[in-house]
């Protein structure tokens, strides 16, 4: 292990669901643990890098508000007194929204997105804004105009992304659980880096409305967390129907935190012969296998099956970067510096739109803005755009098969752990690839999760992930947990 | 050498909804700049759109009322292209293609020709879509190196009609639009009111060697705002592709803009600096799904169109076809007009009182026929009175120019004002002795054979009786006792 916080805690309880029962009894009040918790940041933020922007104020005035709540006896929210961390990617009332990005760097929203209000509403502690890969585009957190965030296992490794910021924040005790979004992976990949919990909801299980888009057809908030109780708590507070949002389901909202124990018995679990084919680091695969075998310990019955175009980089990685950055390059387009965020100085109106876009995004955005722009323009539609979304087809029927002989999948995260900063930055392609076995699941809108499994031989963590139907993320969380159990037993 | 005119129309309507078509703010035109706007319309990070179902509905009235056939799914795609007063970088809109079907397509609308014939003008489709917002450039309180953006507008709810290039003359444009435009509004799906730009045109114009079956290069003149100009736009461009084809030039695919104060036009953008919209289904939103049911439903609340009316009056109604082509221009007025004849009243005089009386007072008081104070019923009492012979024709104009400003009963007016006719024998067998016997040379002169003078006679007699005698009577009553 590095020279990282973790194994160190300042903690006398560790998940967010023991300290919210703590705060609710009375043993330790809201505020007390939020300036703990803001203290612990100040100190350990400097080498980590997980917070853009702390709310110090903010976040003790919250805490002040649900103690006084408790002592009056109102009625408590499920997440009260829980300081938590929101990637910057959500919109907060109020409270700078910047995307990593220069572009949106005095952006400040005039309104929550749907889900910081229910966030609000359960009475959690919003203690800022966590660091990410420029508007989520990126597996490192490399991509960031604020800086890249440190794995806290090892200083010299990255945190993942894009949501390494949440999930540095969680693993480096600066949040007891955060909000990450995920587009191709961005929220299991950081997560298995860090070695947290990280859910990926079936798309439209979750709001999106205040959700700054990346890819509107494959973007999904979901949490991060150190246990997986705690992603069962926080994933029951922001899951459930938005009309603001259309393409939210919905579909009643079960109590994920009910049966979690329910364990796996009986359940068939298939492995996807893909996705443990050459490329995959032999750690990953040993602590992969490991969790598999705990699975079937545990009464799973597994399987090996064949998921041939989500499983085959040059389907599913292909089809993932045309209909993302298709999407990107139109998503993004509304920073131009006419109404909020940078602006460039210049004498024309054209001059403006290009040196304010010029300066305002970094080097990968703009490249998967030329990428995006490319595969929609006129005469490239039919060979890249139309080409990718039958792709996607035949991906997500790739994952209807294999569900209708397997409830679930499980899979490595990430062929590798963490790698060096500074590794990859010069080869995108290279980083593209790194993202096989995550971005299938978005192109076919079901949930994965991913639970740390195990260490590498230089001692970095490793997650596995499961993957479910849609709508299955009670049978997803239940499976994570029996593996929890038995890494923590 | 002698030229066809080939031109297609497309018609910008604003649906006449309470909300903006994906959000809750209030489309109303004339708000304080940028105060009917929302984290929505103003494409803020994050916002997502919402259909308002009602405006699907609206198209579907109107789809319905030109005979489109309507799609049982279609999507919004995104429009991307770069604006100051285009929020969100793109507009949404809806797109037809091979892939992709628009809410309404097929249609068609009928229009009078030259020849005194009829003409039906297909329609291609009927799309929805958002407005943009609004760039303010050279007005007074705007420095010339700034540009001031009303984002209002943005997100207001418009259907697109396109034609088919059926179009061959200006006129023929001219009432296409003035048909869409009643439809537009009998079905209240608009309120068309042109002057806050309720509906937009686009021409898109072409000329060909009369008997040549190949389009030549088309030409649109984009954003007229009102038919006439429209019909001036188009034959300002075709006779300024006449003029350059006549001396040897070729016609530039362009986008022009029409200046109506100077009937001139000037260009936009040429071909080679046209956008590449980059057209994708907007992944934010859903298919519209239309099923028959809904179909139906709007279907049987489609109120009488235009061209129905026409033909139930001519059938029902003994009055001339101008009448009824400004009798039926407006629901409201064909509504009036046929309540004044369930009140009772004849058709001939009720469509001459509000073809001559009442446009006359609607004009000037430049108000609609909802806001006239006269009620239809009112107004075929105050027919009724003339009938009875309780008023003369010039009495009843003095009691219904009264009636427009009180809006009183006319026989309350007639009543107050000691109006009625003297209608009495006895009194007007009086009268006539009386007015005989003061004029005794004037009644030999008659007598004599100068029948001209009961004229003469007649006038003595309203005179004294300030014109209320009812002179059908005195007539009569005077040929009688001269003899």
């Amino acid at each position: 292990m590095g020279d990282g916080v973790v194994g160190d805690s300042i903690f006398p309880a560790q998940t967010a669901k023991q300290i919210s029962k703590k705060v609710q009894s009375g043993e330790c009040s809201a505020l007390q643990l939020t300036d703990i918790v803001l203290n612990h940041i100040r100190t350990t933020d400097e080498t980590i890098n997980a917070y853009i922007t702390v709310d110090e104020d903010g976040a003790r005035q919250q805490a002040q508000a649900i103690d006084q709540k408790i002592a009056s006896g109102q009625k408590i929210g499920a997440l009260a007194g829980i300081p938590m961390g929101i990637k910057d990617v959500l919109c907060t009332k109020g409270l700078l929204t910047t995307c990593a990005s220069k572009i949106l760097s005095n952006f400040i929203p005039p309104y929550d997105a749907t889900i910081i209000s229910r966030l609000r509403q359960a009475d959690a502690v919003i203690l800022g804004k966590l660091n990410m890969d420029e508007f989520a585009m990126g597996s490192s957190n490399e991509n960031s105009h604020y800086g890249t965030v440190k794995n806290p296992h090892d200083h010299t490794r990255v945190a993942g992304g894009s949501s390494g910021g949440a999930a540095a924040s969680v693993a480096a005790e600066e949040a007891f659980m955060a909000l990450g979004s995920d587009t191709g992976g961005s929220i299991r990949q950081p997560a298995s880096f860090c070695g947290t919990v990280g859910l990926k909801p079936t798309y439209g299980r979750v709001s999106r409305y205040g959700l700054i888009a990346y890819a509107s057809s494959l973007d999904q908030a979901g949490p991060i967390t150190r246990t997986v109780e705690d992603a069962a708590l926080l994933l029951g507070v922001i899951a459930g129907h938005d009309p603001s949002d259309s393409t939210s389901a919905n579909i009643p909202v079960p109590d994920y935190t009910a049966n979690l124990d329910k364990g796996v018995d009986g359940l068939t679990i298939g492995l996807p012969k893909e996705y443990f084919a050459e490329g995959l680091q032999d750690d990953v695969r040993r602590a992969v296998m490991t969790g598999v075998e705990t699975l079937e310990k545990n009464g799973a019955i597994i399987k090996e099956v064949s998921i041939p175009t989500a499983g085959h980089a040059a389907y599913a990685i292909a089809a993932y970067y045309i209909i993302a950055t298709a999407e990107a390059s139109s998503n993004l387009s509304r920073f131009d510096g006419v109404r909020y965020g940078f602006r460039a100085e210049a004498t024309t109106l054209t001059d403006m739109y290009i040196q304010s876009r010029s300066q305002g995004f970094g080097a990968e955005v703009k490249r998967r803005i030329m990428l995006g722009t490319y595969a929609l323009s006129a005469g490239y539609y039919d060979a890249y755009y139309r080409k990718a979304q039958q792709v996607r087809t035949l991906i997500k029927q790739d994952f209807d098969n294999a569900f209708s002989s397997c409830d679930l999948l499980a899979s490595p995260v990430s062929p590798t752990p963490a790698f060096k900063i500074g590794e990859k930055t010069a080869d995108p392609l290279q980083m593209y690839l790194s993202d096989i076995y995550t971005v299938s699941v978005n192109l076919a809108g079901i949930p994965g999760i991913s639970v740390p499994c195990g260490k590498s031989s230089e001692g970095l963590p490793i997650g596995l992930q499961l993957l479910g139907n849609t709508f299955s993320e009670h049978t997803l969380l239940q499976a994570a947990y029996v593996i929890e159990r038995e890494q923590t037993s | 050498m002698n030229y066809e005119p080939v031109i297609g129309l497309e018609v910008h309507a604003q649906l006449a909804t309470h909300t903006k078509i994906f959000c809750g703010c209030s489309p109303t035109f004339g708000a304080e700049p940028n105060t009917h706007v929302c984290p929505v319309c103003l494409g803020l990070p994050g916002a997502l759109p919402v259909l308002n179902e009602n405006v699907v509905e609206m198209a579907m009235y109107m789809a319905i009322a030109v005979g489109c056939k309507i799609q049982p799914r279609s999507r919004f795609l995104r429009k991307n292209y770069f604006y100051p007063d285009l929020p969100k970088g793109y507009q949404i809109s809806q797109f037809q293609s091979n892939e992709e079907m628009p809410l309404a397509t097929g249609g068609g609308v009928e229009v009078p020709t030259a020849d005194g014939g009829i003409k039906t003008i297909n329609l291609t489709r009927i799309h929805m879509e958002e407005d943009a917002g609004k760039s303010i450039h050279e007005e007074g309180f705007v420095s010339s190196s700034e540009s001031l953006v009303d984002v209002n507008r943005c997100g207001v709810p418009l259907i697109e009609i396109v034609s088919e290039p059926d179009i061959s003359t200006s006129e023929e444009a001219f009432h296409f639009l003035t048909r869409l435009h009643q439809m537009l509004v009998y079905t209240g799906v608009s309120e068309g009111d042109m002057e806050k730009g309720h509906m937009r045109i686009d021409a898109n114009i072409s000329i060909r060697p009369v008997g040549a079956t190949e389009l030549g290069t088309k030409v649109e003149v984009k954003n007229v705002n009102s038919f006439r100009n429209c019909q001036r736009a188009i034959d300002t461009e075709i006779d300024r592709q006449i003029a350059l084809l006549e001396t040897g030039g070729t016609i530039q695919q362009a986008t022009m803009l029409y200046d109506p104060d100077r009937n001139q036009l000037r260009a936009m953008r040429t071909k080679e600096d046209s956008d590449d919209y980059r057209y994708f289904p907007d992944p934010d939103l859903v298919p519209v799904v239309v099923d028959d049911a809904w179909i139906n439903r709007v279907r049987e609340q489609v109120p009488e169109l235009p061209e129905a009316k026409r033909a139930r009056f001519s059938q029902d109604f003994d009055i001339s076809p101008d009448q009824i082509e400004v009798i039926t221009a407006s629901r409201q007025v064909a509504d009036y007009f046929e309540a004044i004849v369930t009140a009772g009243a004849n058709a001939k005089p009720a469509a001459n009182w509000l073809q001559g009386d009442v446009m006359r007072v609607l004009n000037e008081r430049k108000i609609a026929i909802t806001q006239l104070k006269i009620t239809p019923q009112s107004l075929a009492e105050l027919l009724d009175l003339i009938d009875k012979g309780t008023i003369s024709g010039s009495v009843a104009r003095k009691v219904f120019d009264e009636m427009v400003g009180t809006g009183e009963a006319p026989q309350t007016i007639v009543d107050k004002q000691g109006l009625g006719q003297i209608s009495d024998t006895t009194e007007l067998d009086g009268l006539v002795d009386q007015i005989i016997a003061d004029n005794p040379s004037e009644a030999e002169r008659y007598q004599g054979g100068d029948k001209k003078l009961v004229g003469f006679f007649m006038g003595q007699i309203m005179k004294a009786t300030k014109g209320q005698a009812n002179p059908q009577m005195v007539n009569q009553i005077l040929r009688e006792k001269l003899g």
